[in-house]
């Protein structure tokens, strides 16, 4: 199964990092930004949680 | 609303009559853009001649740029768009007649262009019913797509630069098909050419009918 | 004590902790358990996380389309955010796709940009939805709710058509010029490989579902914000104007 090493081995690391990468740093961002303006509105206009 | 449209597409005709706009402007930029291509791809004239109908339909959407940001840029000033506004003008017809007067102008640019292109990169003319055809639909294309996304730029302060990216992605199956049809009328089989046609006149028609519909809304919000 | 305001609920948590079960599989079958592809080897591993990014971009489009066609009926603020939300996480989606897309060619190809058709249409998607995203902010800073967005929502609403017609365009354009190398993922992917995509898709369609709600509540956030700072400002200004009047 995984005895034979793999062929373009960098190519696939850089092009399943790179996007699982950028989408988590995304994520981090949105949901950070999203703390610090939810202290800031009162808990009538945030009825999700 | 044709009614409406003559009116308006005369008055911005005439505007560019005595302000000769396009005349001392665009069709240089037109002719300008051409040389530079010349210039940059290697006067190899058979290179040239080869991609002559790319080079050509590249050129025309730049002018496109140009007219459509003069076309709301002459009523920006002295508050014409409020006068349009207030007119009573059916906004279809108004989208209909400043769509016409931007083909019109178009139409000018482009017969320069084929000129130019004849003379300048020897391109050989053949296929002529499909040519004329090709210049129809696409034309219309852009001015009706032109004119819609160009009310959308008008009132902002980043027009200039917003308009470019807004427009030209929308517009490039104009350059596609009419790049393809003029490659099949100037290479002689031009029985490839007529589907591509097909693809223009279906986008004229699309945005014909959404700029109709749209524009009186978009009038209010400028 | 109650837990510290986040844009999470029960319902994000659960997605989340499901994408992320999700993803780890993934990429047991996506870089281990999936054989090589006969003619592609290993690159095909690539495949696994590209076509789902294309898809959820697609998707997002749709979503963006179809929000701004609801706010220009209803006109109710959730649609607005909606469609600005999705255009957002659906440029970073399409964005991976593009470099994934390209970071595949190079071993397929030989090359990083071959004209390929779905590069070439989902480049031009990339700057549709840069222009859309740049609109709706300059469309954003001009104050009153009620009349504001009127723009950017026709943009909006005619940015799936567009994406379909280009691709639609491009794809015809291409074909004319397609040697018979491989440019799609082969359609008669079966077994593993095939189980390998259709678990990446819907790993990714989570994490976007779970990316577009998290989205969703910030930009619901900054439109109470700015309500309520425009509010003060009112406030503020009536204050003044009072001083002012009274001072005469």
């Amino acid at each position: 199964m995984g005895a034979v090493a793999m062929t373009h081995v960098g190519y696939v690391v850089a092009g399943w990092a790179i996007p699982l990468v950028a989408l988590g740093l995304y994520a981090v961002r949105v949901v950070v930004r999203g703390r610090r303006l939810a202290e800031q509105v009162p808990p009538e206009e945030r009825r999700w949680s | 609303m044709f009614r409406d449209a003559g009116l308006v597409a005369g008055k911005d005709l005439r505007i560019e009559l005595r302000s000769q706009v396009t005349m001392q402007q665009v069709l240089p930029f037109a002719v300008l853009v051409l040389i530079l291509f010349g210039i940059a791809l290697d006067p190899d004239r058979g290179f040239l001649g080869r991609a002559s109908a790319g080079l050509f339909w590249v050129t025309v959407l730049f002018c496109a740029l140009l007219a459509i940001q003069r076309a709301f840029t002459i009523e920006a000033a002295d508050g014409g768009r409020d006068a349009l506004r207030l007119s009573g003008l059916d906004p279809a017809g108004i989208f209909l007649g400043k769509a016409a007067a931007i083909a019109v102008q178009l139409l000018a640019v482009e017969a320069v262009l084929a000129a130019g292109v004849v003379l300048m990169y020897g391109t050989e003319v053949t296929g002529v019913p499909l040519l004329v055809a090709t210049i129809a639909a696409a034309t219309t294309g852009l001015a009706a797509a032109g004119t819609l996304y160009g009310v959308l730029a008008a009132g902002l302060r980043v027009r200039e630069t917003l308009l470019p990216i807004l427009l030209l992605p929308v517009l490039s199956p104009v350059l596609i098909g009419a790049t393809k049809a003029f490659e099949a009328a100037l290479g002689g089989v031009a029985a490839d050419g007529w589907p591509w046609l097909g693809l223009l006149v279906t986008f004229a028609l699309l945005y014909l009918t959404f700029g109709t519909l749209a524009f009186g809304t978009l009038l209010e919000e400028s | 004590m109650s837990a510290p305001p986040t844009t999470a609920s029960r319902a994000t948590r659960a997605i989340g902790g499901l994408s992320l079960a999700g993803l780890a599989l993934l990429l047991g079958y996506a870089l281990w358990w999936s054989p090589p592809d006969v003619v592609q080897k290993d690159s095909v591993r690539i495949m696994y996380v590209h076509v789902p990014t294309a898809i959820v971009a697609f998707s997002a489009c749709a979503i963006t389309t179809l929000a701004s066609g609801m706010w220009l009926r209803r006109r109710s603020e959730g649609w607005w955010v909606l469609g600005g939300a999705s255009a957002e996480v659906g440029l970073l989606f399409t964005g991976a796709c593009l470099v994934t897309g390209s970071i595949w060619g190079r071993p397929t190809w030989g090359t990083y940009w071959d004209w390929d058709p779905r590069i070439t249409s989902t480049t031009l998607l990339f700057i549709l939805l840069v222009g859309f995203l740049a609109l709706r902010r300059v469309d954003n800073e001009s104050g009153i709710a009620a009349q504001r967005g009127m723009r950017a929502a026709i943009v909006g609403l005619l940015l799936f058509p567009n994406v379909v017609i280009v691709h639609y365009s491009v794809d015809w354009w291409r074909s004319l010029h397609q040697p018979a190398t491989i440019t799609r993922l082969d359609p008669t992917i079966e077994g593993e490989m095939l189980f390998t995509l259709m678990l990446g898709i819907v790993v990714f369609a989570l994490v976007f579902a779970w990316l577009l709600v998290h989205r969703f509540r910030l930009g619901w956030l900054e439109e109470r914000v700015r309500a309520t700072g425009l509010d003060a400002a009112i406030v503020e200004r009536r204050a003044e104007a009072d001083l002012a009047g009274r001072a005469r």
